[in-house]
């Protein structure tokens, strides 16, 4: 259930946000789920590639700023309150979720959602508890 | 080690006796030898003979560094060009460089005031000392070599780049001393880690001696803990002679100026009037003993205090602050006196953030924008955004605290800064003057 991200520091310069890209792409890397707010000065990227280890060290070797993180994730079926469903199930125990992305692949019928939270070991126990389907990544 | 007992713990009467013959005679000296001071002196309606005291210092018309650069290359020579036995220019602002001239004599007197800053700092002669400073015009490298060498260390003339080159000479040769400007201490202790080298067990550094820009005690806090070493200040300027003016001893309480060839005096930039004891003013120096170039009042324009009571260390001779900043570089922002070297301190105290930073000062409309950039340094602070607000707001808040006044600060990423390999210029002042 528990899904290891690479969180990167990104100046909001112009050419950052493709150089990161260029990064991976020099070393074969594969991104498959991203995510990036909008701010003024400088943000967070998160980002799950297909070899977070080799992402890690081409992105320190190139000056990046990053370190890895550990998120939950699980899949909702493609379907009106789906989402609700689990959200509510989290918030019903009391479970802050600090940032929630999903992870899409083209012609599934469900989504992958990723969310940060404090505790993982309770998240993931009540989750598999109450059936929701564990996102294992591939 | 004390490196010559006698001029370093006289007792203060005796220095000022010696100091009082000594300035009699280089004041008279200057007088008949350079046209230049008989001119200013006599249109100023001053002539030697007005020393009767110390005091009497007070009368002589300061030396500036624009006097030197009028006078290139030789209008302030005291003695024909065939008696020189060393010429060093600094890097001058506007276009020519500023010349210093050495005779034999004040090549002995440089050898024996740089082998003081040594001993001083703590240097043995079984040191091996490498020198990463620029070789060349520039008076800190060679300065500090022959001082370092009369202490009868073995000195490695690495002079400055290519750090990773460096990095391998420090190691395979086992340099125990090394000599640089504060910041490429920090480079050199950022490649070693880049390299993949553990300093403790790799390297056999044990003293740093730093000079030639000005450094918190927060920079030295960081090069200490970073490469494993003792570290000392010292202090030099090569219109007076270059390194050997001053340096810290092992009790690092100020650095202690070679004061029977140097006679320290500290005035109000302003008024040029002397400060009261203990105020903070620009320091203004006097050679009295050189005979190729001497200077007189010569106006150093940095900034800092005096203590004049003697050190636990032994010596007698008086103690000058850490350069608190430069008249010349003081921002004034919004009305409020800045100085470069505070805004370091504040940074230096903060670990999450990089130990390079960027003053940037614009104005907007009538309002002056002090901008601070600084790298995040620190990997952990990427799993929460709030994280990285509440490090943005801390160095905000700390800036504000030592200020007085709100700077923008900046967070950017790891190495993007420039990196300085000689003297460190990270403030940029694009208001246009006037
Ligand atoms: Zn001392």
């Amino acid at each position: 259930m528990k899904v290891e991200q690479i969180a990167v520091f990104l100046e909001n310069r112009k050419g950052r946000l493709c150089k990161f890209a260029q990064v991976l792409y020099d070393a074969n890397i594969n991104i498959k789920g991203m995510y990036i707010a909008d701010t003024t000065d400088y943000g967070i990227l998160r980002v799950i590639t297909n070899d977070n280890e080799k992402a890690v060290k081409v992105l320190k070797e190139n000056g990046f700023n990053t370190t890895v993180t550990e998120l939950i994730g699980f899949k909702v079926s493609d379907k009106p309150g789906e989402m609700h469903k689990v959200l509510k199930l989290l918030n019903d125990h009391n479970v802050d979720i600090s940032y929630l992305y999903s992870y899409s692949e083209i012609g599934s019928n469900q989504a992958a959602i990723l969310i940060k939270v404090e505790d993982n070991e309770f998240v993931s126990k009540l989750l598999i508890d109450n059936k929701v389907e564990p996102f294992i990544e591939k | 080690m004390i490196y010559d007992v006698k001029h370093e713990t006289m007792s203060r009467e005796e220095l000022e006796v010696l100091q009082l013959e000594r300035l009699k005679k280089i004041v008279h000296y200057v007088y008949e030898k350079v046209p230049f001071y008989k001119r200013k002196y006599d249109l100023a309606g001053f002539h030697p003979d007005m020393i009767k005291t110390l005091k009497d210092i007070q009368k002589i018309p300061f030396t500036e560094k624009s006097d030197l650069r009028d006078n290139y290359p030789y209008g302030l020579l005291a003695v024909p060009i065939s008696k020189l036995k060393r010429i060093h220019a600094s890097s001058g602002t506007s276009g020519k460089p500023t010349v210093v001239c050495y005779t034999e004599h004040d090549m002995e007197i440089w050898k024996d005031c740089c082998a003081r800053v040594c001993g001083q700092a703590g240097l043995e002669p079984d040191d091996i000392v490498q020198v990463c400073f620029g070789y060349g015009l520039f008076t800190g490298a060679l300065g500090m070599h022959q001082g370092a060498e009369r202490i009868g260390a073995a000195v490695i003339p690495a002079s400055a780049g290519n750090t990773e080159r460096q990095v391998m000479l420090l190691k395979d040769l086992k340099a125990t001393v090394l000599v640089s400007t504060p910041s490429y201490a920090l480079r050199i202790a950022e490649i070693a880690r880049k390299l993949g080298y553990d300093i403790k067990k790799d390297f056999s550094l044990r003293l740093g001696l730093f000079g030639s820009e000005s450094s918190s005690e927060e920079m030295h806090a960081e090069i200490a803990k970073q490469l494993n070493i003792f570290t000392t200040d010292n202090y030099g300027l090569s219109e007076v002679i270059g390194p050997g003016v001053s340096g810290e001893c092992y009790k690092k309480n100020g650095m202690h100026i070679n004061e029977d060839h140097f006679y320290p005096e500290l005035i109000n930039s302003d008024t040029l009037e002397p400060v009261k004891p203990g105020e903070i003013g620009e320091l203004v120096l006097t050679t009295l003993t050189k005979d190729g170039m001497p200077v007189i009042r010569y106006r150093t324009k940095d900034i800092c205090t005096l203590d004049y009571s003697p050190c636990e260390c032994g010596r007698t001779t008086v103690r000058m602050s850490k350069i608190l900043g430069r008249s010349d570089d003081m921002l004034i922002i919004r009305g409020v006196n800045v100085f470069p070297s505070q805004i370091e301190s504040v940074l230096m105290e903060i670990p999450e953030i990089g130990s390079q930073y960027e003053i940037i000062v614009t104005r907007e409309g009538n309002m002056d924008k002090l901008e601070v950039r600084v790298e995040v340094a620190d990997g952990s602070l990427l799993t929460d955004y709030k994280k990285l607000m509440d490090l943005h707001q801390k160095v905000q808040h700390n800036l504000r605290v030592i200020l007085q006044i709100d700077a923008l600060v900046k967070l950017v990423e790891p190495l993007s800064l420039k990196r300085f390999e000689g003297k460190a210029n990270r403030v940029t002042d694009l208001r246009k003057k006037n």
